[in-house]
């Protein structure tokens, strides 16, 4: 048995459902896209072009649930299932688009450059918790105008894992795909097998950007699949109370999944979000709040009901260091979208409200998904008796760390972690130099990188993306794209 | 032929196969192998491995634990034709192990005494609840160079000083090291009753063992 999570009981489910069908009529969604208001005039959809104004109508949403896709498959570089949507499978990659990186060696939030992005696709190659991985921050060696395209272009070229990305523009989704479809060997191959799924967000409340609702469009269009990533902010752009942030996710989620499904019907979308609290002293928006993990499992378990795959933003922190506040926000958070059966689970690695991507906490992160997953597990029952036998045999003055039966079983019902975490003696600790866990995962990230094996990419598909990325570079001014490094 | 029984010897252990371990040494015996050799060249190699590959992490708790189970069910059955032989094997030391009177924990002090197997002491464990004499006894009877005290209860720590008294009282303090260990006892402790050092836990045993038997009697 899985262990699950449920924070709404049915009835109240059904509640947030009618009310977010409602909230599509009155007041409706804003699109600022041209070919997005087309789209649901043409579909019969009452639209006010003046105001660029749709209002929904349930029978439309209702009929876009039913022919999006309740599963289906990501694929890895080799066209091997590594991450599956639908259902309660659980799965995790690290945060996205942060625009710093905690220094490893410094302690200092800076502006990351190629040589750290790379350092972050071989580490999240060697970490076999994470089943995907993301384009988690942006470099600042590039121009603006490819950042996106650009960390797809590196995770290319150094990892295997299906990427979880998006697209900061209209014009780079295309190329992005061009990358994809240079990596898959051909558009019917990366339409089959998916490698990405892209993340698109509507802007709370209720409102669809051109880039966003061209973006949903688009990626309809080539089969390629969109997570709606809804991001209520409770108390500053969405209601204050969970119910309420949960009705405004479940309503801006209809309207994605009803705009992509005219796009294309049957095409692959994902019910998802990045809701926070609002917290009242700062204005800050925390990520490892308790009730940011209340709404993200209260919005899985609507999308669940309504049949979609599910994602959230959770695991990570708004710590600024890699310290006691990451680890027991990461710790909870992470648990919390686990049991409530969130399909993909993106926000390791980050601090400072999604702000920051650290690589030591993305090596800590690691141990609470490993964790996380054994407790998935459950407790099973064992035959022919749970135990009664053993402990009969063994008696009263007995031990069992000498029985067959606990050599056979530990391995599998204990999770063994890595040397991130402390298991040891006080004297053994003093003697490995008193080390704190920060210090024990930058020694991790050292270990990890200094055993990566490169991905063996055929040259042409390699030639193929640099020449993608380069012409895109060039179009926007850079002579020359960033030396990537040796090795 | 017989460096192959020894090497099924070293795999025996290496797997913590008991059954298989006791049938190779006395098949062995049976072909008139040198009961030496089998020590040498069969079970000790074995349990390097196994110790090796708990350092780095590969093996754990169980695997050592079930190679020494199956190393000591060997030397048992050696123990005869090495002493009818005149033949006596290379230890690092000999240790009389147990847990103090009035206390019946087991697991730990057993970990201690695995660990020391494996890694070349020869180990007389009394098991638990043990009286003050009989480690008195015992040191005096196999020549111990080491003894190992273990307490859980802060009710029975006093225990250890007063083993460490009776030795004083029959003459064999000076002829062996003292190491005491379990959870209430610590190093201050160690010193405040006159033993040689505390460890931890079971592979800190071991490493201080090694550090007593280097230091020598005295």
């Amino acid at each position: 048995m899985q262990p699950q999570l449920k924070l709404l009981d049915d009835a109240l489910v059904e509640r947030i459902i009618s009310e977010g069908f409602d909230l599509l009529q009155d007041p409706g969604v804003k699109v600022y896209s041209d070919q997005g208001l087309t789209l649901l005039a043409d579909a019969g959809v009452d639209v006010d072009f003046g105001l660029r104004v749709a209002r929904i109508p349930q029978s439309l949403v209702e009929k876009a649930l039913e022919t999006a896709p309740s599963e289906f498959a990501l694929y890895d570089g080799d066209g091997s299932i590594a991450v599956r949507y639908g259902g309660d499978h659980v799965q995790f990659d690290p945060g996205s688009s942060a625009v710093n990186i905690l220094d490893g060696e410094t302690g200092e939030h800076r502006q990351p450059i190629t040589a750290d992005y790379v350092r972050y696709a071989q580490l999240i190659e060697m970490l076999p918790a994470y089943d995907a991985i993301s384009t988690a921050f942006v470099c600042s060696d590039v121009v603006e105008q490819v950042g996106d395209l650009y960390r797809l272009y590196l995770t290319l070229l150094y990892s295997k894992k299906p990427v979880v990305t998006g697209a900061f523009r209209v014009d780079t989704l295309h190329l992005m795909k061009d990358l994809l479809v240079a990596d898959a060997g051909c558009m019917d191959r990366l339409a089959a097998k998916p490698r990405a799924v892209f993340d698109v967000c509507p802007s709370p409340p209720l409102v669809w950007s051109e880039l966003t609702c061209q973006n949903l469009i688009d990626l309809a269009g080539y089969r390629i699949p969109a997570e709606v990533v809804s991001m209520p902010l409770a108390g500053s752009t969405a209601p204050v109370t969970l119910v309420g942030a949960v009705v405004q996710h479940t309503a801006e989620c209809m309207s994605g999944v009803a705009v992509h499904q005219l796009a294309g019907p049957g095409a692959p979308i994902v019910w998802g979000g990045a809701p926070a609290i609002t917290d009242m002293r700062f204005g800050s928006t925390p990520m490892g709040a308790i009730e940011t993990s209340m709404i993200d499992a209260a919005c899985a378990q609507v999308g669940k009901r309504l049949n979609m795959p599910t994602h959230a933003y959770l695991c990570a922190s708004d710590s600024k260091l890699v310290d006691a506040q990451a680890g027991f926000e990461s710790g909870m958070s992470a648990l919390m979208g686990a049991m409530a059966g969130v399909n993909m689970i993106s926000g390791a690695g980050m601090l400072d409200f999604l702000r920051a991507q650290s690589l030591e906490k993305l090596v800590i992160d690691a141990e609470i998904i490993a964790m996380v997953r054994r407790l998935l597990r459950g407790i099973r029952a064992h035959e022919p008796d749970l135990g009664s036998t053993l402990i009969r045999k063994v008696g009263h003055h007995g031990e069992f760390l000498s029985q067959k039966h606990t050599r056979t079983w530990f391995a599998q019902e204990q999770h063994i972690p890595s040397g991130v975490v402390d298991r040891g003696s006080l004297s053994g600790w003093r003697d490995a130099g008193s080390k704190t866990t920060l210090d024990r995962a930058h020694d991790q990230v050292r270990s990890l990188l200094a055993a990566y094996q490169p991905r063996s990419l055929p040259g042409e598909v390699r030639r193929t993306l640099y020449d993608i990325m380069e012409r895109a570079a060039r179009q926007f001014g850079m002579e020359h794209l960033p030396p990537l490094p040796a090795g | 032929m017989s460096q192959e029984v020894y090497t099924q010897l070293s795999m025996a252990v290496i797997e913590g196969d008991e059954e298989l371990a006791v049938s190779l040494t006395k098949q062995a015996l049976d072909e008139g192998l040198n009961p030496l050799e089998v020590v040498n060249q069969g079970l000790t190699p074995g349990m390097e491995v196994v110790g090796d590959k708990f350092s780095c992490g590969e093996f754990f708790l169980p695997h050592l634990v079930m190679a020494g189970k199956a190393m000591q069910s060997a030397l048992i059955l050696l123990e005869p034709a090495l002493k009818a032989g005149g033949l006596s094997r290379e230890t690092l030391g000999t240790v009389v192990l147990g847990t103090v009177a009035g206390d019946i924990h087991e697991i730990g002090k057993s970990l201690v005494g695995i660990m020391l197997t494996a890694n070349g002491f020869v180990v007389h464990d009394l098991g638990v609840d043990v009286p003050v004499s009989k480690f008195v006894e015992k040191v005096r009877e196999t020549g111990a160079n080491l003894v190992g005290l273990s307490a859980l209860l802060t009710t029975t720590m006093g225990v250890q000083r007063r083993v460490i008294e009776e030795l004083i009282e029959a003459g064999l303090r000076n002829n062996v090291k003292v190491m005491v260990g379990g959870s209430p006892v610590s190093a201050q402790w160690a010193q405040e009753i006159g033993a040689d050092g505390y460890a931890e836990d079971a592979t800190g045993a071991l490493a201080l063992a090694r550090r007593l038997v280097v230091a020598g009697p005295g």
